[in-house]
């Protein structure tokens, strides 16, 4: 005997209509985060149990304004909702989500939708602050004109969702015709009269949308040309104070603690091979990563809130022009901030691109936003070279070294957008056409939702490939033992110790020493595991804090200035990330661009290292 | 009730101006779709990216806000959404003063 079949339903709907909100209502946190078979489009799938006791699968597809499908995001939801999607079923109903204050264009794509003759509920979210803004409608009449149940929600506080879920009982799910039919791409003209029979619907249901003052009032000041831009700048200091910041007592206590878990794992096991493992592979490595979470969860705390609250879409509004010079435009700003907590989530965030060869510089030039693994090299580097008391014009040099360092990132990716789109593709701009949300308070059980899934992701990485990573380069530079009374340590005897001497030539003439170049090979896995390599190699075993406290005056005796600076540019501009060349490869479905993001970054890096070794060289002479 | 250009045009009582040209503040409502000189994407694409966008003929318009370079790219308020667009994709937007 077979199972019996879920049913599964889609919602769908435009972009900021509350669709995740309603995801999450209906799922809770119990949500399987994947992605579509062949492509990396992010599959969102949870279930839920309805008042009758029926099991619902039921899948988050991403918003959508129609179903031509221009992007690789809206070409899943269609294929999806039409039964053209590998590996998935035809939904057995469809739930589209729209925001009430904003019925028009949505009511379009309901038509849409039912031209595609799946059993559908239209879920009407926000429906309190129609009403609070003064606008109305008739829900009933709505429900009769369109042929469709309409159910009235307020997705963010529960309100309506078991009346939704009741009209979804009431659907014929197990009885639907499997087949879906009737739906090709419309013309223009049926587009406009998608449109106009909207238009009669809505006049019909005596439709008023009300009155939205609050948008209107903040929009004044915020897309303000200079107020507007003042704030944007203000938003973005504040967002990396807090990162720096916000975080540090809490870093602090996670450095305490695996501290601690290394002292008492030191203590509780007999001298050996077991011990230097779980001491200065296992505890010392992951430990090093696991520091950076509170610094993931704040930034991603604040893009989740910007993103809710409706103010991206105003950022990419302000810096479209300030694009447009790079030949891109204005929403390539959000993967591209993104980037800053860690370029995976900002190469994945160009999907919302339409326009392939934008997407495809967008990613290139992604990864050279200073990521927050980068940020302990640069920690270690700058506080072991520069003096903590310098001041130029009353700002600490340390602290000026870390932004000259964050712009260098952020200019030279300009610059490789504009070489690639006007001088290599001589590309004309895509059209700019984006949807500038009402604002909305973001409700805190979402963000919660969404930083639970992302710090998941990051603990996930620490827990595998990084785990994995330290106990192969423990392994490298603990194997082979030095024989009887070797001189030196005994890191030079060992693999990594042979593999960074044999590569130390080609690195040579850019400053770098074969201790550099040995933390190098491990930092392929993870950026911020070169610092726990540079330990390891250096032979500590310290952990966490210490083992930062004890590396500064190492480096700062071994190392020259030079090569200190030019190991910080080296990470300004190197492809130091087996992870990001994985999702480029994926994102693009082709080996060529992960090849030439690979080989740009490699010579941008080694050309810029060159340069400032040599420099600074003459100069300290 | 759709106004149609063409009928606006005979009649000589109504100007029609593309959107793209209008100073901020500016309302009125939508009359028609019309290529513009250098398109970048096929004029059926744009027209149908446009349309989706509720930028429908009929429709309300109201150019609410200018980018801080170059007063581009442009915030309308279309009937009950905004939209932002570059004023060259906006010059393909036909539209008449509110009476």
């Amino acid at each position: 005997m077979s199972a019996p079949h879920v049913p599964e339903i889609a919602l769908v709907g435009c972009p900021n209509a509350g669709k995740t909100a309603l995801f999450n209502q209906l799922t809770g946190s119990r949500q399987k985060v994947a992605n579509y078979a062949g492509v990396t489009v992010e599959r969102k799938e949870g279930a839920f149990v309805t008042p009758a006791g029926r099991s619902v699968k039921v899948l988050d597809l991403p918003g959508t304004y129609s179903l031509r499908g221009r992007s690789p995001d809206e070409i899943v939801t269609r294929d999806v909702v039409l039964g053209r999607q590998k590996g998935e079923d035809v939904p057995d109903a469809v739930v589209c989500v729209a925001d009430a204050t904003n019925l028009r264009i949505v009511l379009r794509l309901v038509i849409e939708l039912m031209s595609v003759g799946r059993p559908m509920v239209l879920a009407l979210n926000m429906m309190d602050v129609v009403e609070k803004q003064g606008g109305r409608i008739d829900v009933g009449k709505l429900s009769a004109e369109l042929g469709i149940p309409v159910v009235p929600i307020v997705a963010i506080r529960k309100g309506g969702i078991s009346e939704l879920l009741a009209a979804i009982d009431r659907l014929p799910l197990e009885a639907a015709d499997p087949s879906p039919h009737g739906w090709r791409e419309p013309t223009a003209e049926e587009i406009r009269a998608t449109h106009a029979t909207a238009a009669r619907i809505l006049k019909a249901c005596s439709f008023h949308p009300g009155d939205e003052k609050l948008t209107r009032k903040l929009d004044a000041v915020l897309l303000h040309p200079v107020w507007g831009v003042l704030v944007l700048l203000a938003v973005l200091f504040l967002m990396f104070q807090a990162v720096f910041t916000w975080a540090k007592p809490a870093m602090e206590l996670i450095q305490a603690t695996i501290e601690m878990v290394g002292v008492f794992v030191g203590a509780s096991l007999p001298e050996g091979l077991l011990k230097s493992l779980l001491v200065d592979g296992v505890i010392a490595g992951v430990g090093a990563v696991l520091v950076f979470l509170p610094q993931i969860v704040i930034l991603f705390f604040f893009i989740i809130l910007l993103e809710d609250f409706g103010y991206m879409a105003r950022a990419a509004f302000l810096m479209d022009r300030l694009m447009a010079g790079t030949g891109l435009h204005g929403r390539a700003f959000i993967p591209l901030l993104s980037s800053f907590a860690c370029a995976i989530p900002g190469i994945m965030a160009a999907r919302v691109i339409e326009n392939r060869r934008d997407r495809i510089a967008t990613i290139l030039v992604a990864p050279l936003m200073t990521c927050s693994a980068r940020l302990p090299v640069y920690t270690l580097i700058i506080a072991a070279f520069v003096p903590e008391d310098a001041e130029v014009w009353g700002f600490g040099l340390q602290g000026l070294t870390m932004f000259g360092l964050f712009a260098t990132g952020i200019v030279s990716a300009l610059l490789v957008a504009f070489v690639l789109k006007k001088l290599v593709w001589k590309e004309e701009p895509e059209p700019f056409i984006m949807e500038l949300p009402d604002y909305k308070w973001p409700a805190p059980k979402n963000v919660a939702i969404g930083l639970w899934i992302r710090a998941g992701a990051f603990l996930r990485r620490a827990g595998t490939i990084i785990l994995a990573i330290m106990i192969l380069i423990w392994f490298l530079s603990t194997f082979p033992a030095p024989p009887e009374g070797a001189a030196g340590p005994a890191i030079d005897w060992s693999f990594a110790g042979r593999l960074g001497h044999f590569l130390e030539p080609i690195f040579r003439p850019i400053g770098f020493t074969w201790q550099i170049v040995v933390a190098l090979i491990p930092g392929m896995a993870a950026r911020e595991v070169a610092v726990g390599a540079l330990g390891t190699i250096y032979a500590l075993s310290s952990t966490g804090d210490e083992m930062h406290e004890a590396l500064k005056p190492i480096l700062s005796q071994q190392w020259p200035l030079s090569t200190a600076l030019s190991f910080l540019v080296w990470y300004v501009f190197a492809p130091q990330c087996a992870s990001t060349i994985a999702v480029i490869k994926r994102e693009t479905n082709s080996w060529v661009w992960p090849a030439v993001h690979f080989g740009y970054m490699f010579v941008l890096a080694y050309a810029a290292s060159f340069a400032t070794y040599h420099v600074v060289e003459a100069l300290t002479r | 009730m759709i106004p149609a250009v063409e009928h606006a045009a005979l009649a000589g009582s109504i100007e029609i101006h593309r959107l793209g040209r209008r100073p901020k503040g500016w309302s009125g409502y939508v009359t028609g779709l019309a290529p513009i000189a250098d398109l970048t994407i096929p004029w059926g694409e744009l027209e149908r990216r446009l349309l989706e966008m509720g930028i429908v003929e009929g429709a309300r318009v109201e150019l609410m806000h200018e980018g801080p370079i170059g007063r581009d790219p442009i915030a309308v308020r279309v009937d009950d959404a905004t939209v932002a667009l570059r004023r060259r994709d906006a010059d393909a937007i036909l539209v008449a003063a509110a009476e």
